[in-house]
């Protein structure tokens, strides 16, 4: 049996949990913090957040009130 | 683990382009954007005092903190924007780095158009930006119909640009329409305490501002993104 194949699979295999690594779960923990603070400006309910952000909701086109 | 250098470049160049865009609205608001809203405050408030027709005036429940007029309201309006545009600039950052990074600032453009899109011309579409005092529907429908809209409009733009196939890219289109079919919420009765020329005024300041603004983010974002590959090569 040759090993290449072997050989090429672990490469494949090498190249995809890089791409794990070094873009999916970079991104993700990104766009997770993105969201937090698009949540917090933009939809928290506490009224001092919603009056403190009111004027920025409404010219983002958010949903105010 | 996730590599954390891509991470900490990612962090770090939406703060900084978060930061320099939200100022820019920030700016760009102040023609004709808060102007419109502070005119039709005052439609709002004199709708307030009025006495109701059973005789009994208006109750307010004892106001919560709010920032005072001038300064300190501009202060925190500057703070709201510069986070939400910390927000979708880490969004940009994340949805950019799958694709393996933005190339140059003028490909970030292209980015930026995207988000602008997504954030601001596809929920405006059903939900205009409103001026306060305006008769709208029940707000938790609202905000449904905007992420449902939002998170649509994302996915499909993804699909139709970067899906092989052609079913796939059908797919993306359908997801882009979807939210425009099923409609927004409506109020059973249109109305605004303000006049309606305020609120197209409005709705032009905030389409125009909101442009600027996704296009200086994306294409702050693609600048930093290409230093970073310069750094990495």
């Amino acid at each position: 049996m040759s090993l290449a194949p072997l050989l090429i699979d672990n490469v494949v295999d090498q190249s995809r949990s890089d791409a794990l690594k070094d873009r999916i779960l970079p991104s993700l923990f990104a766009a997770i913090l993105g969201l937090m603070l698009i949540y917090g400006a933009g939809f928290s309910t506490t009224v001092q957040v919603h009056n403190a952000a009111h004027d920025g909701r409404h010219s983002a086109s958010f949903p105010c009130h | 683990m996730p590599n954390l250098s891509t991470l900490k470049k990612l962090i770090v160049s939406a703060l900084w382009a978060g930061l320099w865009a939200g100022l820019l609205l920030t700016a760009l608001q102040s023609y004709q954007v808060i102007p419109s809203l502070l005119h039709a405050e005052v439609y709002e408030q004199a709708a307030d005092h009025q006495v109701h027709v059973d005789g009994t005036v208006h109750q307010h429940e004892p106001d919560a903190w709010q920032p005072t007029n001038g300064a300190e309201r501009t202060l925190f309006t500057a703070l709201a924007n510069i986070s939400l545009a910390v927000g979708f600039a880490l969004l940009l950052g994340a949805a950019s780095t799958l694709r393996g990074g933005i190339n140059s600032w003028r490909q970030g453009l292209y980015w930026g158009l995207a988000g602008y899109s997504i954030f601001f011309v596809a929920p405006s579409l059903g939900l205009p930006p409103e001026l306060p005092g305006s008769l709208a529907a029940d707000l938790e429908a609202r905000q449904l119909w905007w992420l449902m809209t939002v998170f649509d409009t994302a996915l499909g733009l993804w699909l139709l640009v970067f899906a092989k196939t052609k079913l796939n890219q059908l797919f993306g289109a359908v997801l882009l329409l979807s939210p425009h079919v099923i409609g927004a919420p409506q109020p059973e009765v249109q109305g605004s305490l303000a006049p309606a020329e305020l609120a197209s005024t409005f709705i032009m300041a905030t389409a125009f501002a909101n442009a600027l603004f996704w296009l200086t983010l994306g294409a702050l974002m693609g600048l930093m993104s290409h230093q970073n590959k310069m750094i990495k090569s």
